[in-house]
């Protein structure tokens, strides 16, 4: 099964880069610094987590912290599954 | 009165006063002057000449605020350039301005070292953070010069006359445009501003627009103009993160375009505590009658104000807040000091209900466009006195008995997307870049949030190139607001009799 690091880096990759070559850097890179995405992309982002993942992302958790790199976006998922998991 | 005598009269009056907040840092005015005065000093002994073209390549950030006004204390102009430029443009609008300096960020010293093979007159370039390899030629680094340079003030040599800026806007023919601005324009315009406005001294502002765009710019100007405090934001990427900053640093004025909008009115604020809102502004497009309401609901405190512009006289209308129950959808009046009326193509003023080009006079219409006579004689023409100019908007606005302007549609047909120009011509040109394609026609196609998305039709020669490939190259080419949201491939595209491209006919 893919890993949700490999799910993003090829979601930003086919359709935010538009890239044939998949994803070309760091996960812990910024998005935004790199200009991989641009502003409006972050909310193909948030429909990405809640239509691939399932997740529900409220507005107060579209910050940097959550968004500005494939490892925190791995990582605000993972801690949104485990949330609805055991509750 | 010169634009930085906005920054060196507050530093004067209020020196321990926070002027900048932004990038985890506050600066006081007396802070930004000592850094702007270094950074000049720098310019002055690597040659800035009085008037040469200094190019700001940034993002939002403490050190391009600095540098705006550290170009015009060494009697330079500057050019701010939309950070998401890609480098051909980039090329261009260099070689079309002869720029003799660029500031960028570390992260771009490769384009930067390209451009320095692209433009002969480019002689020094300031890297405000350090580059991933070490750069040859002459580079210079922004943190270096604020510990070699010296922190007096350059003797003034400018007068009002001298040029400021250059700030590029997109051109129907596809080529940008860079309008010339003056002290004396800027001044009077931002003092204009401020006036209806009412802004003071205790006024804090957030500014989320690029510095590169005059909506944004201004924002600073203004600020250091009144003594207040800018919180200077990369963007609105993240309302929540704004939201949150707007309530720690209790901001007073809110300006904002009608994308923000959209996205502010979907969110749930009432876990913000935005009291310490006094106004919010709108510009670059309208507003839909509908989130006017929804604003003024959402923000019961505050007062709205609906405004209309461009580049080329900066602000020319805005609605005064309390007639926004009355005309909704209209973008008021002239600003103070200013005139405007409404002509026919014959150049025949015209009365209310009617129909017709607005015209704007005043000492906020701009110089004309940087070495490009024609554009500018079409733009800029005389006036009522000898030697004035006027500005042709190239907007169709109708007046009502009051005398209030309601926009009616443009001339040409700019998209205005985000609240950003983009001129279909510049978008087609890039297609036709790409190999493959044969015949490219791009229009505007109306979004809730975005006020249109950019549509691209494009017929190819064989049938190798798929949508992706398209957007690939229009992401490498062209800045993030002009990249096409919708590309249909096509047979062909609907013709004229003569054979030209019928864009009336697409979708």
């Amino acid at each position: 099964m893919q890993s949700i690091e490999e799910m993003l880096r090829q979601h930003v990759a086919e359709n935010i880069l538009f890239s044939s070559q998949g994803y070309a850097y760091p996960d812990d890179a910024s998005l935004l610094e790199n200009g991989i995405i641009d502003s409006m992309n972050v909310m193909e982002l948030v429909l990405f987590l809640e239509e691939k993942l399932g997740i529900k992302v409220e507005d107060f958790e579209i910050v940097p912290e959550n968004f500005d790199s494939v490892s925190n976006l791995a990582a605000f998922a993972r801690q949104k599954q485990s949330l609805f998991v055991s509750s | 009165m010169l634009v930085q005598e906005f920054l060196e009269s507050s530093a004067d009056r209020l020196p321990d006063k926070v002027a900048l907040i932004g990038d985890g840092q506050r600066l006081t005015y007396a802070e930004v002057e000592a850094q702007a005065n270094r950074l000049a000093n720098a310019f002055l002994a690597q040659g800035l000449q009085r008037g040469d073209r200094v190019v700001l390549f940034l993002p939002n950030c403490l050190e391009l605020a600095i540098a705006i006004f550290a170009v015009l204390k060494a009697s330079g102009v500057f050019v701010p350039l939309n950070p998401s430029t890609k480098s051909d443009k980039c090329a261009y609008i260099l070689n079309n301005c002869q720029a003799r300096f660029l500031i960028t960020s570390g992260r771009q010293a490769d384009l930067a070292q390209q451009l320095t093979q692209q433009v002969s007159s480019l002689k020094t370039i300031i890297l405000t953070s350090p580059p991933a390899e070490t750069s040859t030629g002459n580079v210079l680094n922004y943190t270096a010069i604020q510990g070699d340079y010296k922190s007096h003030k350059p003797p003034k040599v400018n007068i009002d006359l001298d040029l400021a800026c250059l700030i590029y806007t997109s051109g129907s023919t596809g080529d940008p445009k860079g309008v010339m601005s003056d002290h004396s324009n800027v001044v009077f315009a931002a003092s204009s501003i401020i006036e209806y406005l009412g802004n003071v001294e205790s006024d804090i502002i957030i500014g989320l627009l690029p510095l590169s765009f005059d909506y944004g710019l201004y924002q600073l100007l203004m600020v250091f103009k009144f003594g207040g405090t800018l919180v200077l934001e990369k963007g609105f990427t993240y309302p929540a993160a704004i939201l949150k900053r707007m309530e720690q640093e209790r901001v007073t004025g809110f300006p904002g375009v009608p994308t923000i909008y959209a996205m502010l009115l979907k969110m749930d604020l009432s876990t913000y505590d935005l009291s310490s809102l006094r106004y919010l502004t709108n510009t670059a497009a309208a507003l839909p009658p509908s989130h006017i309401l929804q604003i003024r609901a959402k923000f019961p405190w505050a007062t709205l104000f609906s405004m209309y512009g461009l580049t080329e006289t900066k602000r020319t209308l805005y609605l005064p807040p309390d007639q926004l129950d009355k005309s909704p959808d209209s973008v008021g009046i002239a600003i103070p000091g200013t005139e405007v009326w409404i002509e026919d193509k014959q150049g025949h003023r015209l009365g209310c209900s009617q129909v017709g080009e607005l015209v704007v006079r005043g000492r906020h219409v701009m110089r004309g466009y940087w070495g490009n006579p024609e554009a500018s004689a079409a733009r800029f023409r005389p006036g009522l006195m000898p030697g004035e100019r006027l500005c042709y908007t190239g907007d169709l606005f109708r007046m009502d008995e009051e005398g209030f302007m309601y926009f009616v549609s443009r001339q040409d047909d700019m998209i205005k997307s985000r609240g950003e120009k983009v001129a279909p011509k510049e978008v087609e040109n890039a297609l036709y870049g790409l190999p493959g394609v044969r015949e490219a026609a791009v229009i505007g196609v109306a979004d809730p949030v975005l006020g249109q998305v950019v549509k691209a039709f494009v017929v190819q020669e064989g049938d190798e190139l798929t949508p992706a490939d398209i957007l690939r190259y229009c992401r490498a080419h062209l800045e993030d607001f002009m990249v096409p949201k919708l590309v249909e491939l096509c047979v062909q595209l609907p013709k004229t009799s003569s054979g030209k491209i019928k864009k009336t006919d697409l979708k």
